[in-house]
């Protein structure tokens, strides 16, 4: 297990190019995952590996290819400063779990790391880092293991309800 | 209609308003869709989901918009799969499939009239934050959120925050809604706006065409916003009114309402604007860039292929021809804007001076269809990302402007100031 440290603003082109758009089996997109801007990251890449990015990790295409990637790729764990909105809703609906933490710059890139987010915090060479709690509400789907899971027990849905 | 008793953003208002009670900034709430939107790329996989959440019926076929725009005319074989695919979907659930034939899904949402104020629209594509323009709350979503609206017609939000941006002033000659929207892009940052709206006011965008606003709102997911909203007018209206029954009411911030912050921008004192290499938040004065050889031009997108556009565009052309260098396509928004641009005389110019006009579709801001860049080219866009590889090969370039740069630039076979030719 090893972390891969990205900088910030890593968009969803980088993460799955476009050209890629047409496939939707995971392990297939996991082949082609950072293609061009990181390319050692696909062949090397092991299960449970962990990523670790700066800010606005995700942003740009809405495209749910990126997180399919990089579950297909075996990552589970994404650590960023922050994450962009789309991505972040993405990746926990398809049971990828974003962690944000505020230190994230501090892990070296290739050092093993260990994420707790029950416990409430990331740790890497000794040092213990918190991280921010998922919101009550996304902490559901994370729970249920996707939002496929997590609507599959739901009748129906009333809207207009929700917490303050 | 709700009252409410506390100031409130226009956001917060859309959301009370339908919800029917008061609605703050920060809370989370299951809210009804009034339109969904699916196309080629997403709507394969939202399907699936779909599926595998148990889902039988869609909660209402009248309220999808069902189309494909990315890789059209199918460009590959598993492209032709993914249509036939979605064809058949739409056959089992009576949607209404506008198929391959009138343009970029999100031109084609605000020209039938399917986004209106005080409505909650969501998108399977990032730039579905464009609807705000016609008042709605839209907002781009993932295919599997995308499933669980198909499902049940609803779906959870966190009602944003607000930056509130107020440009006043008029723009200098040929400076317009996508220099603006650069220059506020270079400001905010590309996470600036993350998780919150952008509300377009002030004297501005109170004259603005609704061609403009599109634009400027097309962009606000660049800034890593929700939706860009402009507070619905006389303008909106009238252009809702010619494609759908509309009863106008007011919509807009209380004056007093908690914005995160306020920013400024003078109009009159803009400059045009490019976005340089590898991200929509590196903005400069074309002054700076001018030179560059360019490979390829692209006028086109959902942000800048409509009409109001390409006569941008035209106007600066003249009579003239594109530089012997460089490969220009220009790739109309959709179906009636075509139509528009084609009885305005302006297909016949384009081709004239040397263009290739495509049929309505993403074109190269896809980055898998057509018109990619090999390693080393540069290409200049009328689109509205940049990202690494966005049009090609990881190792071309794509700078982003206004059609008026990028026609005088296809003149010239370089970055050039539009004023100058």
């Amino acid at each position: 297990m090893r972390t891969w440290k990205f900088g910030d603003n890593i968009d969803t082109d980088a993460i799955i190019p476009g050209r890629y758009l047409v496939i939707y089996d995971p392990q297939t997109l996991a082949s082609h995952a950072f293609e061009g801007t990181r390319n050692e990251f696909a062949s090397e890449v092991r299960k449970g590996d962990i990523i670790v990015a700066g800010r606005n990790f995700g942003c740009g295409s809405s495209r749910e290819h990126a997180p399919l990637a990089l579950s297909g790729a075996g990552v589970r764990f994404i650590v960023a400063r922050s994450f962009a909105r789309i991505f972040y809703r993405n990746a926990i609906n398809v049971g990828l779990l974003p962690v944000v933490c505020n230190d994230a710059d501090r892990i070296p890139d290739g050092s093993p790391l260990s994420v707790n987010p029950k416990e409430g915090y990331i740790e890497s060479g000794g040092i213990r880092y918190p991280i921010e709690p998922v919101p009550a509400f996304l902490q559901e789907i994370v729970d249920a293991g996707g939002l496929v899971e997590y609507a599959r027990s739901l009748p129906e849905v009333k809207t207009c309800t929700g917490s303050q | 209609m709700y009252e409410l008793y506390m100031a409130a953003t226009l956001v917060e208002k859309i959301f009370s308003r339908r919800c029917g009670h008061p609605v703050r900034a920060g809370d989370v709430i299951m809210a009804p869709v009034d339109c969904a939107m699916i196309h080629d790329i997403t709507g394969p996989l939202a399907v699936q989901k779909f599926r595998e959440m148990g889902g039988k019926r869609v909660f209402d076929p009248e309220k999808i918009v069902l189309l494909f725009d990315h890789q059209i005319p199918a460009d590959s074989l598993p492209a032709a799969e993914n249509h036939v695919f979605m064809r058949r979907f739409a056959v089992e659930q009576d949607i209404h499939n506008l198929d391959i034939k009138e343009g970029i899904c999100h031109q084609v949402v605000m020209e039938r009239g399917r986004a209106a104020p005080g409505e909650i629209v969501v998108g399977a594509d990032s730039h579905t934050c464009m609807y705000g323009a016609a008042g709605a709350f839209s907002t781009g979503i993932g295919s599997t959120d995308m499933g669980f609206v198909l499902k049940f017609g609803a779906l959870y939000f966190r009602v944003p925050t607000t930056i509130r941006l107020e440009i006043d002033g008029t723009f200098g000659p040929r400076v317009g809604p996508k220099d603006l929207i650069l220059a506020i892009a270079g400001k905010i940052g590309a996470d600036g706006a993350n998780y919150q709206a952008l509300e377009f006011t002030g004297g501005t965008i109170e004259t603005m065409e609704m061609a403009g606003r599109m634009t400027c709102c097309n962009m606000a997911v660049e800034m890593g916003a929700k939706v860009g909203i402009v507070p619905p007018d006389g303008i909106t209206w009238e252009y809702l009114r010619a494609r759908r029954p509309v009863n106008p009411f007011s919509l807009s911030s209380d004056r007093d309402a908690a914005f995160t912050s306020v920013h400024r921008f003078d109009a009159e004192r803009l400059s045009p604007k490019v976005a340089v290499p590898h991200n929509v938040d590196q903005v400069v004065d074309v002054e700076k860039v001018e030179g560059t050889p360019i490979d390829q031009v692209f006028i086109g997108s959902c942000t800048n292929g409509r009409f109001e556009d390409l006569r941008e565009a035209a106007e600066v052309l003249g009579n003239r021809s594109f530089h012997d260098s460089v490969r220009v396509l220009v790739i109309p928004a959709s179906r009636l804007e075509y139509l528009k641009a084609l009885r305005a005389g302006l297909i016949e110019q384009f081709v004239a001076a040397g263009a290739l006009v495509e049929a309505p579709c993403c074109g190269p801001c896809m980055g898998g269809a057509f018109g990619l860049l090999a390693p080393g080219e540069v290409s200049l866009s009328t689109s509205n990302r940049n990202f690494r590889g966005r049009q090609g090969s990881a190792e071309s370039q794509v700078y982003l402007c206004s059609p008026a740069t990028a026609a005088a630039s296809a003149i010239r076979g370089e970055i050039t100031d539009p004023r100058e030719v």
